[in-house]
């Protein structure tokens, strides 16, 4: 490599918070970085696929103005000039968001959502759109209608999803930090199979406004990142009441990123009660994860916390609760889908009504996953059917919550590994939609309840060598609490390892690859 | 359309008792929309009035409207209903284009105000209680123009435009409970019903409650009935129709008039009532089949996710409770006496459903019974020439102008009908018209006096007569004065003339 292409490998290697200190300290400048990336991303995407619109004037334009204002002396945000990665839930003025379906094809919102307004108004640079499941509907990202995207780790792999982008984005170093959302474990399933971190604030902790609404009950947004610090970092400049999302808390937040730098120098977890959730591990998880939870687990212990088992019988019904209250809720949030204000317009031959122009553009622009999901919570709020679906769901939907209380009352965060696999592979599970719900069955019972939940990586594998994330929840409200813990284990993790995980994933640049290939030879 | 069968009236309540249902539909003049900052001003440039959020774009979301919350609370109390310390808005989905969402945002099992109920006032001074079982907040949708059709219905039309400026306007839907002893007087009791609501509203100063704007509108259910023999047991219930389009408080009385005529003549003749929305027409009288409406329509209502519970403190309630203004009989009793109107008087604008307007009319500086007068007279008389409510003919503050005119002895009654008959037709305020249409009474005693000395001079005999001290003679100079004025002359100031200039 030139020593130029040096310089700009090692710029998307750095973390958020190391690049936002060379940028204040003004060792680099935002176009530096950015074009950095931007490399990166045109090097490697076209393997990856985590972007579906990448907007490299913009950001480049975004960077200069920020090197401008730093120039002239401006005191910046903590994270200014530092560029990101957006889920394309979140509708952004200057970029299509599709939520990848076809149904939005094109479609540029006239409006920012709240947080990628914040993510604006703190200088950080919105480098494009990344892939997911159509409408946030999947756990590998294969249901975006823009084709899949592939885990870094293995390109014949998922990322996970619904956010399989952001997470790939992050971890194939195309971009320093990225936003999800999560419903049912979309931030923190893919960080978990793809190495990164990935944090589900307390619902209500970040605005909802204009992020495609999948289950509104459950949707929440929040960070993608490589380090728990990052994520922080992240969560403090998104988060926060906002008036026009009648759902967000207006509690005043602690900084969470205080909360990881206490955790990363503090290492001693003496005091700290950890509650190992039985329902949320052991039989059907696949060995290699449950192995590296364990020895999570014994590293927590030799920090000095308390590690015990809880039980929480209610998290069994988990599933089939969330496969109920989901499509109810997608089921009319997704009726707005019909062609006559804005998206896909399908006018079948011959004319005909407005029902005729709304059913066939509504067959011609959801895919498959969408349209069963629609069906299904169509029927669990249709007369006669409610009481026994909707309404037994939210009834188990309490107990949920009435389990998470109870054991809170004793321990003060719960763990579970993030995901019972490690990535599968592409295409797997696409023709068994149960099995790729199961995949959510540890992180779905933090939506339910509303806490927040993190994932960060605890290793690899011995039998696949691909990432296993560990998963911390918390209190609502807790948040705090979740960076402190995680940003120990993490630093406990990587004092051991030497480095960091995804130090080890494979380098996709082309000249690597060609270079591995030949060491091959 | 095929005229319907209709039975008499009178033969159509020997043999069944009508039963009624009301659902009207206020529109709050919030200052901003239900769930948006959008203004809430319907009209103006189509899809100007408009957010994300009243577009149902992608990721927008709903925020309740406090005002309109005060409001609907303020109208639960005015209609005598509990309110629930905690009340819930709900989806209730289907797929319409002048629905952004598809689903609109309203409330269902969990309403704001219910259990009240309202005294009404038929024409005969009767009292006559009306149990309301709910109001509730919801979002108004927007509008739907038919193009290229006939008659400006779907049916027959080419395409259909949208106009959401509407889209989002909050609303308070006040549903009663059935309502049963209405007889004879049901179309009446609708009408005084209405008109109760629409007093209400005003007095609360929540809504412009205007019907022909579609501030107020009711949909009126009514079935039919059988009588039984005594000490057999009564009948079932009718299937009852709901009528929509009733866009006065006149068509309120005839639609349900028209509806009590036509079932009883369905029922009599050996058919069945179809459960379905009737449209009202306004020009026919008469109503048509709308599409049939069953009770198994499957909105799939489930709690609104994107809201919190409505919540008011129990000292926002009391707040809003000692704010309440006098509730409209105690109000009538009260206006009643200030005006000095004697009963028949006062019965006759209660009935003309113009208390309102004489209010306002009184507020911009006429007195009562000149109010009075113009609105139940001449006004009055215009609007049943034309079959519309009076109201919306011409405004208060036009009509106080007017007799503030007569009372200036600028106009002449007879000047001033005309001048109203101008005001009406849209030639602008009562001073614009007697400008443009030359009106106004001569007070110029020049050329009265020009005119009476040539007419005492073209009669010499009535002059004998008046200098003889026979006055009465005075009135064929007067007339002939008036004439050669083209009658814009103050016919008392004529008399004084004519008697000053024949003695003198």
């Amino acid at each position: 490599m030139s020593p130029e292409a040096t310089r700009q490998h090692d710029l998307t290697r750095l973390s958020a918070a190391d690049l936002a200190s060379k940028l204040a300290s003004r060792e680099v400048s935002s176009l530096e970085v950015t074009d950095a990336h931007l490399d990166r991303i045109h090097a490697v995407d076209s393997d990856v696929h985590a972007f579906l619109h990448v907007a490299a004037e913009g950001a480049r334009a975004a960077a200069r103005a920020v090197d401008a204002r730093r120039a002239a002396g401006e005191t910046l945000g903590t994270l200014a000039g530092v560029p990101i990665a957006i889920k394309d839930v979140l509708c952004t003025l200057d970029m299509p968001s599709t939520a990848g379906s076809k149904i939005l094809q094109g479609w540029v919102p006239p409006y920012d959502a709240t947080v990628v307004r914040k993510l604006r108004d703190a200088d950080l640079i919105p480098l494009g759109k990344t892939n997911m499941d159509e409408f946030a509907m999947g756990s590998s990202t294969e249901h975006s209608a823009y084709g899949p995207t592939h885990n870094p780790w293995d390109l014949d792999r998922i990322p996970g999803g619904s956010g399989g982008g952001s997470a790939a984005a992050v971890a194939a170093f195309e971009a320093p930090l990225a936003l999800g959302s999560d419903t049912g474990g979309s931030i923190r399933q893919p960080a978990a199979v793809t190495g990164s971190v990935g944090m589900k604030p307390t619902y209500g902790g970040v605005s909802r406004y204009g992020a495609i609404a999948l289950a509104s009950s459950l949707d929440q947004v929040g960070p993608v990142s490589r380090t728990v610090l990052d994520a922080a970092l992240l969560h403090d400049v998104i988060g926060g009441h906002d008036p026009r999302d009648s759902t967000s808390l207006k509690d005043a937040w602690p900084s969470f990123a205080s909360a990881a730098r206490a955790g990363q120098q503090n290492l001693s977890l003496k005091g700290l009660k950890i509650g190992v959730v039985k329902e949320l591990g052991g039989d059907g998880f696949q060995a290699g994860v449950t192995q590296r939870f364990q020895e999570a687990l014994e590293l927590l212990t030799s920090a000095g916390a308390e590690v015990v088992e809880v039980s929480t019988p209610s998290f069994e019904y988990a599933i089939a609760a969330y496969y109920l209250i989901l499509p109810a809720e997608a089921s009319s949030n997704l009726a707005k889908f019909d062609s006559v204000r804005f998206g896909l317009r399908i006018n079948p031959t011959g004319g005909g009504t407005v029902e005729d122009v709304m059913s066939a553009t509504r067959e011609a622009g959801f895919g498959p996953e969408v349209k069963r999901r629609i069906i299904l919570g169509t029927y669990a709020l249709s007369a006669g059917y409610y009481d026994a679906y909707y309404g037994s769901a939210q009834k188990v939907r309490t107990l949920i919550q009435r389990d998470f209380a109870r054991v809170f009352a004793d321990v003060d965060v719960l763990v579970s590994p993030s995901a019972p696999t490690t990535a599968f592979k592409l295409g797997e599970k696409l023709d068994d939609p149960l099995s790729m719900y199961l995949n959510d069955l540890t992180t779905i019972p933090a939506n339910l309840a509303g806490v927040p939940g993190i994932s960060l990586p605890v290793g690899l594998a011995p039998e696949d060598g691909l990432p296993v994330g560990i998963q911390f929840m918390a209190p609502a409200r807790e948040d705090a609490r979740l960076y402190s813990v995680g940003a120990t284990l993490e630093t406990l993790l990587e004092d051991r390892w030497g480095h960091t995980l995804l130090s080890q994933a494979p380098d996709l640049a082309p000249q690597e690859m060609f270079a591995s290939e030949e060491g091959a030879v | 359309m095929a005229k319907a069968e209709l039975m008499d009236y009178d033969r159509a309540l020997e043999l069944f008792e009508p039963v009624l249902g009301f659902e009207v539909h206020v529109e709050l003049n919030t200052k901003t929309k239900m769930f948006s900052d959008a203004p809430n001003f319907f009209g103006g440039e189509p899809n100007t009035n408009v957010t994300p959020v009243d577009l149902g774009l992608p990721g927008s979301l709903p925020v309740v409207n406090e005002q309109a919350v005060k409001y609907s609370i303020s109208l639960g109390l005015a209609l005598g209903c509990s309110i629930a310390p905690s009340s819930r808005f709900a989806r209730k989905n289907y797929f319409y284009p002048d629905l952004a969402k598809n689903y609109q945002i309203s409330q269902f099992d969990e309403p704001i105000a219910f259990g009240g109920s309202v005294e009404v006032e038929l024409p005969d001074g009767r009292l006559f209680t009306v149990p309301i079982e709910r109001a509730h907040m919801e979002e108004d949708a927007g509008k739907l123009t038919h193009v290229g059709g006939a008659t400006g219905r779907i049916q027959g039309a080419e395409y259909s435009l949208v106009d959401y400026n509407r889209a989002g306007v909050p609303l308070v839907e006040i549903v009663t409970d059935i309502i049963y002893g209405a007889e004879y007087d049901a179309p009446e009791l609708a009408k005084a019903y209405v008109s109760t609501i629409r007093d209400i509203v005003v007095s609360l100063g929540i809504s412009d409650a205007k019907m022909e704007r579609g501030n107020l509108r009711c949909d009126a259910n009514i079935s039919l009935r059988r009588r039984t023999a005594p000490g057999e047991p009564p009948a079932k219930l009718g299937t009852r129709t709901e009528t929509k389009n009733v866009n006065s408080l006149r068509s309120v009385e005839r639609a349900i008039r028209y509806e009590i005529q036509r079932q009883a003549a369905i029922l009599e003749g050996g058919g069945t009532i179809i459960q379905e929305t009737r449209h009202w027409h306004e020009d026919t009288g008469q109503t048509s089949a709308g599409r049939p409406k069953s009770d198994a329509d499957d909105y799939r209502y489930f709690p609104e996710p994107d809201l919190l519970p409505v919540e008011p403190s129990a000292e926002l309630i009391e707040e809003l409770r000692a704010a309440l203004p006098e509730a409209p009989a105690i109000r009538r009793r009260r206006l009643k006496a200030d005006w000095g109107f004697t009963d028949l008087e006062f019965q006759d604008v209660v009935n003309s459903g113009l208390l309102n307007e004489i209010i306002e009319t009184t507020a911009a500086g006429a007195s009562a019974q000149s109010a009075r007068k113009w609105w139940t007279g001449e006004i009055a008389r215009v609007a049943n020439a034309r079959g519309v409510d009076a109201s919306t003919l011409v405004s208060p503050l036009h009509v106080s102008e007017l007799v503030a005119l007569v009372d200036a002895g600028t106009l002449t009654d007879r000047l001033a009908r005309q001048v109203l008959e101008g005001v009406i037709e849209g030639e602008g305020t009562p001073d614009e018209v007697v400008a443009s249409r030359g009106l106004a009474v001569v007070s110029d005693d020049g050329a009265l006096i020009a005119a009476i000395d040539d007419a005492l001079a073209s009669q010499p005999d009535v002059l004998a007569k008046i200098r003889d001290g026979k006055v009465q003679a005075a009135g064929a100079v007067i007339g002939a004065v008036m004439k050669a004025m083209k009658g814009q002359a103050d016919a008392a100031r004529v008399r004084e003339l004519v008697l000053e200039r024949a003695n003198a």
